[in-house]
Parts: structure tokens; C-alpha cells; sequence
């Protein structure tokens, strides 16, 4: 249970954390719009973490349940959201020599 | 202490992760940071002291790999399906998680605790139906043309209002579980009839949106389970969902009230219909293979069309024949051609173009007047000049490539049917404007032909 100060902590560090994903996406090139999705897709199934806590605490059928299908889900979106983001990122080549190899 | 450790590390990692995605040099560094964040979290959390049965932990953990892996592994063409598809996951973890935390503390929840937990299982409720629904349209399970009826957006602001006085009756009365089930319903339904009255034209503003909300909702869950990891992941995700629909609603010059609210020109497309033929200038391969070879500045601008046709590895191979006869060939790239976000670029890499040569539209417009010729492959709305000169277009105000400023401009398209959005388009009766009628695959391999003199 939330005490009212870890509520202003975790206030504190969404507002932080989204003006930070603010600036830093702000900067990212809009070449690379469809893998960013991707990739930002993958990284919010961190919420796989709650739903593993759920099943292996198995404190009661239902949400043993609900706990294993939203781990599937999740998963699921990391491994897809992970290969499917550096599948298209080995697919941008530069016509530029000198960056073809750090691009392959 | 070793877990929130391990997830601090697990945060820097995924913000270096986002931060190396601004420039393709860095991107796959973006992803190995992520894939070690998401692995030193997911390990960290196997610590936890209660947990107790590992078995069904792994045994969901592999069904998920092999449900991810071909999920990873889809055609390029289909990247924005499976994209919306990993929306409806992201959601569905969120909302399952969400449901099992109420029913596990009911009735002793604080107001705040079941606020946020209201926001979660609402905003993961409709994200995920609503991708589904996404996901459907663009695979073309369900018609991609807006349905709309009369009263609909009444009818889906009582919906609404009824998810919200449920949460707000929960929040209250914590213990009345039975009310629960009722209030992710509605939003499930709410999620169904978004996304009704939204046409394909539409979709990167809705995929962004989308985008937006799963990651708000996996921040809500953050809170609920004091989980400080997945705040920051679901405000990262969450603003970048919210960036790129901003991005897109200007890109289209709408708000966006207006993508979700208003179903695109429908009363427009009726009265364009009626209007007289007027006479286009058409050309066949050949003519527009020796325009093509004859020109110095080439910049095609590729849609939506290019992406049904699969005609990007032709495409490719005309930028080759071309550039060999030293004709300078460049891409130009509309924020919202395509179905999502960046979906051009992605197919153009794909067939092996190089990503400097794909121009972003603020940056290549000017370059129009020095152009020989403008090549639009399978784009429309986003050439018509309409948005530029006739205040009555419903696409008026949209910024477009102004293709029409160029020497030449040839448009492969299939017929003269209007585009999606059913609006004519003033482009196509220009004095300097060709016709190629036919399959933009087809018609791109024949002007290849032509270029090369070979018969492959």
C-alpha cells in the first residue's frame, strides 16, 4: 500500500521519466519512426515483470491465471518487438562507404 | 534492495536505449541496450522472495518466445499489422495484471490505489480492442472505409462516461467486485467503436495513439504495483506514442479531437463525384522511360500504393538503372504516407535504398523546382495541391510535397478512381503532369526494361 510520500515519489518519476522520453524521442530521426515503435513496444512489455511477481506468488487461481496469459503476452512482445526492431535496422545502409560498416 | 538495484540499471539502460535510436549509426546499440535492460529486469525479478512456483513462470516464458518469434519475423509489408497486434498484447498484459491486483486486494484499496488502477484497466481495456480492431483493418480482415452513423460520437462519449462513473462508484466502494467486470467491458467496448469510424488515411495517427496509451497504461500499473522500472518504461513509451500522434495530427493538419472524432471527407467525396471528367495526359512505359533517362533530377515520392503493389525491390531496381546513367534519383518522404510512422522508409530500406537518400519533406520541398521529374508512386493526398490553394478541400491546410512544382511530374496510378479519402486531386489534369496508368510494380518493371534494353 501506497503511503502518501512513495505516491510524490512515483509521481516525481513518471513526470521526470516523460519529460525525459520527451527530449530523447524528440531527437529521434523520423527515418526511423516505424522501429522506434518497435522498439518502444518491446521495452513497455516490462510489464512482464509485474505479471511473473503475479503467477509465481500464485496466491490464488484467478490471478495465477490472468498472471500466466498477460506473461505469454508480454513476452511474446519483447522477443517479436526486439527481432523485428534489429531486422529493420540491419535493413538501413548508408550509400556512404565509410559508414556501411558500422550500419551492417 | 539487489531488485530495485537491478532495475535502476535496467532504466539507464532503456533511456541509452531510446537516446542511440536518433540516428541510424547508433540504432542497434539502442536495441542491445534494451535487450540487456529488459534481461537484467527480467532476471532481477525471479529474485522476488515470494515467489513460489517457477515451473508455470517458464512455462510462460517459452509459450511467449514461440509466439513472439514469427510475430518477429513477418513480412516487411506487414510491419504495421503486426504492430497495432503488439499494441493489443502490451494492453492485454497491462489489463490482466490490472484485474488480478483488484481482485487480490478488494476490498481493502485506497481511493488513489483504485484511481490508478481504474486508469489502467480503462486505458489497457480500450487500447486493447482498439488495436485489434486496427490490426484488422490493415491486414484487411475488416473494411478499411470509416463507418460512421448518426449519434456515434454521443454514443461513445456515454460509454465512456459510463467506464468512468463505474471507476468513480469504485473507488468509493472499493468492495463492490461484482461492478469490476462491467467497467472493463465498456471499455473493451469503447476500444471497438473508436476505431470504427477511422479509415486507413488515418492509421499512423491512431497507431501513435495507441502507442500513447499502452505505455500510460503500463505507467498506471507502475504505480499501482509501486513498481519504479515500469513507471519510467511506460513514460517513455507513453511519450513517445504521444510525440509521434502530435507529429502526425500536424502532418495532416488536423487536431487530435479531429482524427478520433471526425471520419475523414465523407461528405466531401460525395460532391467530387459528381463533377465531369476532365482530360489527363496518360504515357506508356516507354515515353516515361525516356523522359526518366533524359532528366538529371529525379525525386520519387512514394505512398501507400507502393506498399500494396510490393513495388519497393522495382523501385530499387529503377533507382539503380537510373543512377547509372548518372541521374541524381531522391526519395521524398511524407510524415504519414504509409499506414504508420516512418512505414516508407522501412520498405525503401528494406529493397536496399540508401537511407541518405530518403528525404524528409520540410527538407526536400524546396528542391521541387529544380526537379526534372516527380515521380509519385501510389501516393495521393499528400501531393495534392488542393491542401495548398482551395480553401473548400477537406484536406486544406495539410502540408503536401509539391510535386506539381517540378518540370515533370508522372503519377503511377491504377485508374482515375479518387484516393481513399475520396477527394479529387487537381494534380492529376496539370499541364505538366503524365498519367501512367497501371499496377505500380508492373508499370515501375517496364520502365526498368526499357532503361536497361534487357527483357529480365
Amino acid at each position: 500500500m501506497n503511503s502518501s510520500s512513495s505516491l510524490i515519489n512515483a509521481l516525481f518519476i513518471f513526470v521526470l521519466a516523460g519529460f525525459i522520453g520527451f527530449e530523447v524521442i524528440r531527437r529521434v530521426s523520423p527515418l526511423l519512426h516505424t522501429p522506434l515503435m518497435s522498439l518502444t513496444n518491446a521495452l513497455d512489455a516490462i510489464a512482464v515483470v509485474g505479471a511473473i511477481v503475479l503467477v509465481g506468488e500464485h496466491k490464488d487461481t484467478l490471478s495465477a491465471i490472468l498472471g500466466f496469459i498477460a506473461v505469454v503476452a508480454a513476452t511474446s512482445n519483447i522477443v517479436g518487438g526486439f527481432l523485428i526492431t534489429d531486422r529493420m535496422l540491419k535493413m538501413f545502409k548508408s550509400s556512404r562507404p565509410a559508414a556501411k560498416t558500422v550500419a551492417k | 534492495m539487489v531488485i530495485e538495484l537491478l532495475y535502476l540499471v535496467a532504466s539507464v539502460l532503456f533511456i541509452l536505449s531510446l537516446k542511440w535510436m536518433s540516428s541510424p549509426t547508433t540504432a542497434r546499440h539502442g536495441i542491445w541496450a534494451g535487450e540487456a535492460g529488459m534481461l537484467l529486469a527480467i532476471c532481477g525479478t525471479l529474485l522476488h522472495h515470494g515467489i513460489v512456483d517457477y515451473k508455470l513462470i517458464a512455462i510462460a516464458l517459452v509459450l511467449g518466445t514461440i509466439i513472439g518469434v514469427p510475430l518477429g519475423r513477418v513480412q516487411m509489408t506487414a510491419v504495421p499489422q503486426r504492430t497495432a497486434l503488439s499494441h493489443a498484447f502490451g494492453a492485454l498484459c497491462v489489463t490482466l495484471v490490472g484485474s488480478a491486483e483488484f481482485y487480490l486486494r478488494s476490498p481493502g484499496i485506497s481511493r488513489f490505489m483504485m484511481s490508478v488502477l481504474s486508469i489502467e484497466v480503462i486505458l489497457g481495456g480500450l487500447t486493447i480492442t482498439g488495436s485489434l480492431m486496427a490490426a484488422g483493418k490493415l491486414q484487411e480482415i475488416l473494411p478499411q472505409r470509416p463507418l460512421t452513423y448518426k449519434g456515434q460520437n454521443f454514443v461513445n462519449f456515454l460509454l465512456l462516461a459510463g467506464a468512468l462513473v463505474i471507476a468513480i462508484w469504485l473507488i468509493v466502494h472499493p468492495e463492490a467486485k461484482s461492478l469490476f467486470p462491467f467497467m472493463v467491458l465498456i471499455a473493451l467496448t469503447f476500444g471497438v467503436l473508436l476505431i470504427i469510424p477511422i479509415g486507413g488515411a488515418d492509421m499512423p495517427t491512431v497507431i501513435s495513439l495507441l502507442n500513447g496509451y499502452a505505455g500510460l497504461s503500463a505507467a498506471a500499473m507502475g504505480f499501482v504495483l509501486d513498481n519504479k522500472l515500469l513507471i519510467i518504461a511506460g513514460a517513455l513509451d507513453g511519450s513517445s506514442g504521444l510525440i509521434l500522434s502530435i507529429i502526425m495530427s500536424k502532418a495532416m493538419n488536423r487536431s487530435f479531437t479531429n482524427v478520433l472524432f471526425g471520419a475523414f471527407g465523407q461528405v466531401q467525396a460525395l460532391a467530387a463525384g459528381t463533377e465531369e471528367a476532365k482530360p489527363v495526359r496518360s504515357a506508356i512505359p516507354e515515353e516515361a522511360a525516356a523522359i526518366l533517362s533524359a532528366a538529371s533530377r529525379v525525386i520519387v515520392v512514394p505512398g501507400y500504393g507502393m506498399a500494396v503493389a510490393q513495388a519497393q525491390h522495382k523501385v530499387r531496381e529503377l533507382y539503380d538503372a537510373l543512377s547509372k546513367r548518372g541521374v541524381d534519383v531522391r526519395f521524398a518522404i511524407h510524415p504519414v504516407a504509409g499506414r504508420m510512422p516512418g512505414h516508407m522508409n522501412v520498405l525503401l530500406a528494406e529493397a536496399d535504398i540508401p537511407y541518405d537518400r530518403l528525404i524528409e519533406m520540410d527538407e526536400i520541398n524546396g528542391d521541387f523546382p529544380q526537379t526534372d521529374v516527380a515521380l509519385v508512386i501510389g501516393a495521393n493526398d499528400v501531393t495534392n495541391p488542393a491542401a495548398r490553394s482551395d480553401a473548400s478541400s477537406p484536406i486544406y491546410g495539410m502540408p503536401i510535397l509539391d510535386v506539381d512544382k517540378a518540370h515533370t511530374v508522372m503519377v503511377i496510378k491504377r485508374s482515375m478512381n479518387p484516393g481513399f479519402a475520396g477527394i479529387d486531386n487537381p494534380l492529376y489534369y496539370l499541364d505538366n503532369t503524365l498519367m501512367l496508368f497501371g499496377d505500380a510494380k508492373a508499370f515501375v518493371g517496364s520502365i526498368v526494361r526499357e532503361l536497361t534494353g534487357g527483357h529480365g
